[in-house]
């Protein structure tokens, strides 16, 4: 995976790390972007959850996604501004090509420049204080 | 035989403090202000009280509030999760305590320095791990901190589908400030909104801008619940509860239901829908004035799709066309709502809902009210109720 040259101040509000999502951020920190999959009936599911709501099944595993996606829904947030996050912030409804969807961060893109459909592609953003997070980028644009 | 909540209940009271920017007394005090003042509009002594229900987000206990109004032993408590959508909750459970007999007299409130004290959208995090928490942690990482950031995804697709406008939007805060400025307790009161001021103002969240937005207000409202029968004999026009309900449905979070197969849509405010019709026997011709959960000016125009006012897409038009100003189709919000009243959780909606049964709105359409549609938050666990006239 790509580790892009970016650095935020380590203000950023962390995730509560517990049993159902403690893995993702790992994975993160390893450079992977991580969906959860049903052992017993395969279904793909984010946010992650304990039991397959399809099938019940308390057994699950992880695949690693492409990081290759396309833009659900997006907004452009302007105000207020938190310490810890660059304005405007771009905020992503991403769907994945694997079908499930994720809210992440555009970066390197002029918000007049952002649009339903584009097709993204993941990498980990590095904050200063060494916590990882998947955000996105528009495909093709290095 | 299941019991039907129809006609069984009815708001006897309604219980308002001050709307302000800094109240300057505790949100115990605020509670215990608007129930009493609920008390006095039924003509119900405190000393009378049964039941009580508010929201978790409330910081007031029910006990508190029970020793500091000089309430009756309490039979029935309970409060309602999923902030703004517990605003019907709590009536439904009122309705649902009185008519299985748990409570004779019932209060339902929310008390709230939402401006000075506790505001919206400051984010959550720490080394305590909830389901809530967790579920929040997809998104405060993120920046996704204010409800306008939540709810502007939802917006922002449903407006491109539909082609919704700014001014679309506009209209809606604007026909919501119109009937604020004849109401003495709203913030709008006295201060005009124009289309060149609303599409003056810079995004906050992409699409919403500032008057898209609810208040933030200290306030507390309350509203007494007794039986139908009772309501009758006290000291205003009941409102009659026809129909009332809960609702959530599959796929639901707490506003950022961002996993279903549809963006463009409320699951949960049609499944209130059916409901409430249903129970109440009554569709959406029936219903002459309405007050939509309003916290921003995109959820009003979707929920008249909901509610079958009109066809999916067809939100805008039905505001294009004026309908929900005061001689429209569907006077809406006419005390101001969240955007230009206050914002009191939705309470106050179901406040304004009571006085356009009565007749007693300051905005009150010439047409005869017969049925008010109320409906508590939108992108959450919601529901909705019909009140009647008796």
């Amino acid at each position: 995976m790509i580790e892009s040259p970016l650095a935020e101040p380590a203000t950023r509000i962390k995730p509560p790390m517990g049993h159902d999502n403690a893995w993702w951020w790992q994975m993160a920190d390893e450079g992977k972007l991580g969906i959860q999959r049903c052992a017993a009936c395969q279904t793909l599911r984010h946010p992650p959850r304990p039991m397959c709501g399809e099938c019940r099944s308390l057994e699950w595993d992880t695949v690693e996604a492409s990081g290759r996606g396309r833009i659900c829904s997006f907004t452009i947030l302007t105000h207020p501004r938190f310490p810890g996050y660059s304005y405007p912030l771009i905020i992503i409804l991403v769907e994945l090509e694997e079908g499930t969807r994720l809210t992440s961060e555009l970066i390197g893109c002029d918000p007049e420049n952002v649009d339903f459909d584009l097709p993204v592609e993941m990498l980990i953003q590095q904050d200063s204080d060494g916590f990882k997070i998947p955000v996105f980028r528009l495909a093709g644009h290095r | 035989m299941p019991i039907s909540l129809k006609d069984e209940a009815a708001i006897a009271g309604i219980g308002l403090t001050d709307f302000t920017k800094n109240s300057g007394v505790s949100e115990l005090s605020l509670a215990a202000q608007c129930i009493v003042a609920a008390c006095d509009d039924a003509g119900v002594s405190p000393g009378e009280i049964d039941g009580l229900v508010s929201y978790t987000l409330d910081s007031t206990d029910e006990i508190e509030v029970a020793r500091a109004v000089g309430a009756s032993d309490l039979t029935f408590f309970s409060r309602i999760n999923y902030g703004g959508g517990a605003a019907v909750g709590t009536i439904a459970q009122a309705a649902m305590a009185i008519a299985t007999g748990q409570a004779t007299t019932v209060v339902c409130y929310r008390a709230m320095n939402g401006r000075s004290g506790k505001r919206m959208g400051q984010g959550v995090s720490g080394d305590i791990t909830s389901s809530d928490l967790i579920h929040w942690s997809w998104y405060m990482p993120y920046g996704m901190l204010i409800p306008g950031s939540w709810i502007a995804m939802i917006a922002n697709k449903y407006m491109r589908k539909y082609g919704v406008t700014r001014e679309d939007l506009g209209r809606v805060a604007i026909s919501q400030r119109n009937y604020a400025l004849a109401n003495p307790r709203a913030y709008g009161y006295g201060k005009p909104l124009t289309m060149d001021e609303y599409l003056g103002k810079e995004p906050i969240a992409y699409p919403l801008c500032l008057y898209d937005f609810c208040q933030e207000t200290d306030g507390g409202c309350a509203i007494l619940v007794t039986s139908a029968e009772r309501a009758r004999d006290l000291r205003h026009k009941p409102a009659i509860i026809r129909g009332v309900t809960q609702a959530s449905t599959r796929g639901q979070e707490q506003m950022t239901s961002y996993y279903r197969d549809e963006l463009e849509s409320l699951p949960e405010m049609e499944l209130a829908a059916s409901r409430v019709y249903a129970m109440s026997g009554l569709g959406p011709d029936d219903i002459d004035a309405a007050c939509l959960y309003d916290a921003f000016t995109s959820e009003v125009i979707m929920q008249l799709e909901s509610f079958g006012f009109c066809e999916r897409g067809q939100g805008a038009n039905m505001v294009r066309d004026g309908a929900l100003d005061i001689d429209g189709r569907l006077p809406n919000n006419t005390h101001g709502g969240l955007i230009s009243e206050a914002y009191i959780h939705g309470m106050n909606n179901i406040a304004e809902g009571v006085r356009l049964v009565r007749g007693e709105s300051t905005s009150q359409p010439a047409k005869n009210i017969e049925h008010v549609l109320v409906s508590s938050g939108v992108g959450v666990p919601t529901g909705a109720v019909i009140l009647g006239t008796p």
